[in-house]
């Protein structure tokens, strides 16, 4: 049953661009999150991709409330996620857990994996009274396939795999109902990725969580989720279901993005149908006027160019931001 | 038949450190011709990197000790030569790019600066001609604009230009072959492919070899005329494109193929490979991958396997390597 968890509608986050010493000047806005809507729903997956720059971690950042929105809003089982205060916030803190990219920075190199996994606790107190933690802590070190007994170890003594479960021990720890996943597995080696990424998909079924999965890596995003959002400049430009956006992708961008990505097969060699786009992501201080993509994009008229396409369904069964949407089949 | 352009034989390394003695590469070999690309494939810590550096010759000794072995480049042994004949293959016969462009390129010099250097120290070409050659160099990598932009600094490209321009760098001195380590993994799939197209067609134009060191299968697929898979500083697989990717001759490569998730399969589930990748201070013995190997018995904790014959041009360091193959 889709029962919604989270709901963002038409997020904004825009940084100001400052020049000057002692007295500052704001120049511009670098537009990261530039009006983005969607629904989480109750143990579903919502694969992030989008290019570097696209605004895709400044989002995670603002659904952990670690950054405030400029505009728009979201809801957390229906009650407002920033208009939260107190013990509700706090209550939103378990609820809501974060996994991070790189699991060399993210643990901190001088507390044991123990302390680091069992932190949440000394803040959310009641989830684990203070006798029960190391229990506690060892039962979610085996939950995520680390060895209960390292609990005195150190993050230099593990691999970049094994830390990154750590990480998810850690995100587990207050047992929250949703987990932002940004960029998960993209810093580790192609034989340890298919063991997170399978970690991920058991804790899911077995926990019932919902993830917002964060990543760059299409074929990665695919194998997790059940509905995908694609990012560019800011800007959600296509999203269906995994099938919709793979087999039967609308927007150019998601055509483009997806034809870019070599296929691990030499026989499809040549017999693919391949997009090549010029040029680099242009700057988010300024992006294009009109639909964003449309200084890289073949199918660009003048329209493009003064009015921005809305994200509704044009063609085929699924919203694309596009005034030329069109099915074509890539992959 | 005619000699390989580059032949390394039986290649050893060790890193000397003070915590004991990593030996990072254990007897690797592979040869490419001219106009062939090669892709050697590995994890971080195979020692692709490493082999790459040493062709180069641009490992620091110490820490790294070439112990045994042979490169040898147009039948000349590059090991035994002098330091000076070393540099003058560098860059005129071998050159390289790198992963990390942004590192690699001098960020007080700029891109122009930095190409034309070569040219006038090398070729002994004047100012005014080297920046000319400069521009018809970063034309050639199709950099918009590159009369304006040959005066500007490494920051004020993007990522992609960055990388076009040490490509520019690397073809200044017109080499016969081409190393290219990582030379798309920093970048987004877009400008990726973009590189990747690029590198093709200046291959085919200079009839040049290419040695493309990656982590990614994909790519392999892609551009690789052969491949070498590695493993704990050794070969573990080498064989053609076509060949590795319809049936696998080691249990390493058929489980890297397996653990792939894949763009245009779904609902798939990841088979994955037990276990890490061996420490280099201590590698298992007998056959490396023996650990997390799915078909490990007795035999492969003893004895190291040698490289079974599976064809034409086609290896595999597996003692049941015949039955793996048979199997894809």
């Amino acid at each position: 049953m889709a029962e919604p968890i989270l709901e963002v509608t038409d997020l904004v986050k825009h940084f100001p661009v400052r020049v000057g010493v002692l007295f500052k000047r704001t120049i511009g806005h670098v537009k990261a999150v530039d009006g983005v809507s969607f629904t989480l729903n109750k143990g579903e997956t919502l694969g992030v991709v989008g290019e570097s720059g696209c605004g895709k971690s400044t989002l995670a950042q603002v659904l952990m409330r670690l950054e405030p929105p400029t505009s728009g809003g979201a809801t957390f089982e229906g009650r407002d996620m920033f208009a939260m205060r107190g013990a509700e916030l706090r209550r939103l803190r378990r609820d809501i857990q974060i996994v991070l990219q790189d699991p060399y920075t993210s643990l901190n190199p001088r507390m044991t994996v123990g302390d680091i996994v069992g932190e949440p606790f000394e803040i959310h107190t009641e989830v684990a009274p203070k006798g029960s933690r190391r229990q506690k802590v060892q039962e979610l070190l085996d939950t995520v396939g680390l060895n209960p007994e390292h609990i005195h170890r150190y993050p230099h003594q593990f691999s970049g795999g094994q830390r990154q479960r750590i990480g998810i021990a850690r995100a587990l720890a207050l047992r929250p109902k949703v987990i932002v996943c940004d960029e998960p597995v993209s810093a580790l080696d192609v034989s340890i990725q298919a063991q997170v990424m399978n970690l991920l998909g058991e804790l899911q079924s077995d926990l019932g969580l919902s993830y917002v999965f964060i990543a760059h890596d299409l074929s990665v995003v695919r194998h997790l989720s059940d509905r995908v959002a694609v990012m560019y400049l800011g800007k959600i430009v296509e999203t269906g279901t995994e099938d919709q956006i793979y087999e039967r992708p609308t927007h150019p961008y998601t055509q483009a993005l997806l034809s870019a990505v070599p296929v691990p097969d030499p026989t499809q060699r040549g017999t693919r149908d391949v997009i090549r786009l010029t040029g680099d992501v242009p700057s988010p201080v300024d992006p294009p006027s009109g639909c964003h993509f449309r200084t890289r994009c073949w199918k660009a008229q003048d329209i493009c160019a003064t009015e921005e396409p809305a994200l509704i369904v044009r063609a085929g069964d699924h919203p694309s931001a596009c005034h030329f949407a069109e099915e074509r089949s890539v992959v | 038949m005619t000699a390989p352009l580059l032949e390394v034989e039986d290649l050893h390394v060790e890193f000397r450190t003070r915590d004991g003695v990593a030996k990072v590469l254990n007897g690797v070999g592979y040869q490419v011709n001219a106009g062939e690309t090669l892709a050697v494939l590995g994890e971080s810590g195979s020692g692709k990197s490493v082999t790459a550096q040493t062709i180069m010759g641009i490992l620091d000794t110490p820490p790294a000790f070439v112990t045994k072995g042979a490169i040898r480049f147009n039948g000349e042994d590059l090991l035994t030569a002098s330091d000076d004949r070393r540099r003058d293959v560098r860059g005129d016969g071998i050159a390289m790019i790198f992963q990390d462009a942004l590192s690699a390129l001098n960020p007080v010099f700029t891109v122009g600066f930095q190409i034309e250097e070569q040219l006038r120290v090398r070729r002994g070409m004047t100012r005014k001609d080297a920046r000319a050659r400069a521009i018809e160099l970063l034309d050639l990598v199709k950099i918009p604009n590159a009369k304006n932009r040959v005066g500007e600094y490494p920051h004020q490209f993007s990522g992609g230009m960055r990388q076009r321009a040490m490509i520019a760098m690397s073809l200044a001195l017109d080499p016969e072959m081409l190393i290219a380590d990582e030379p798309t993994t920093a970048l987004d799939v877009t400008v990726q492919a973009q590189i990747m197209d690029l590198l093709r067609e200046i291959q085919g134009e200079r009839d040049m070899g290419l040695i493309l060191i990656t982590h990614d299968l994909g790519v392999v697929a892609d551009v690789a005329d052969r491949i070498a898979v590695m493993y704990a500083g050794r070969i573990v697989e080498h064989a053609d494109v076509y060949q590795l990717f319809r049936a696998p001759g080691h249990p390493y490569t058929e489980s890297l193929l397996e653990s792939l998730p894949r763009l245009d399969l779904k609902g798939q589930e990841l088979k994955t490979i037990k276990g890490l990748p061996p420490s280099l201070t201590n590698i298992p013995s007998g056959c490396p991958f023996h650990p997390r190997c799915p078909r490990a018995v007795d035999v492969c904790t003893t004895e190291v396997p040698a490289n079974h014959r599976l064809g034409l041009d086609r290896t595999s360091a597996c003692h049941f390597a015949e039955e793996v193959v048979s199997r894809g």
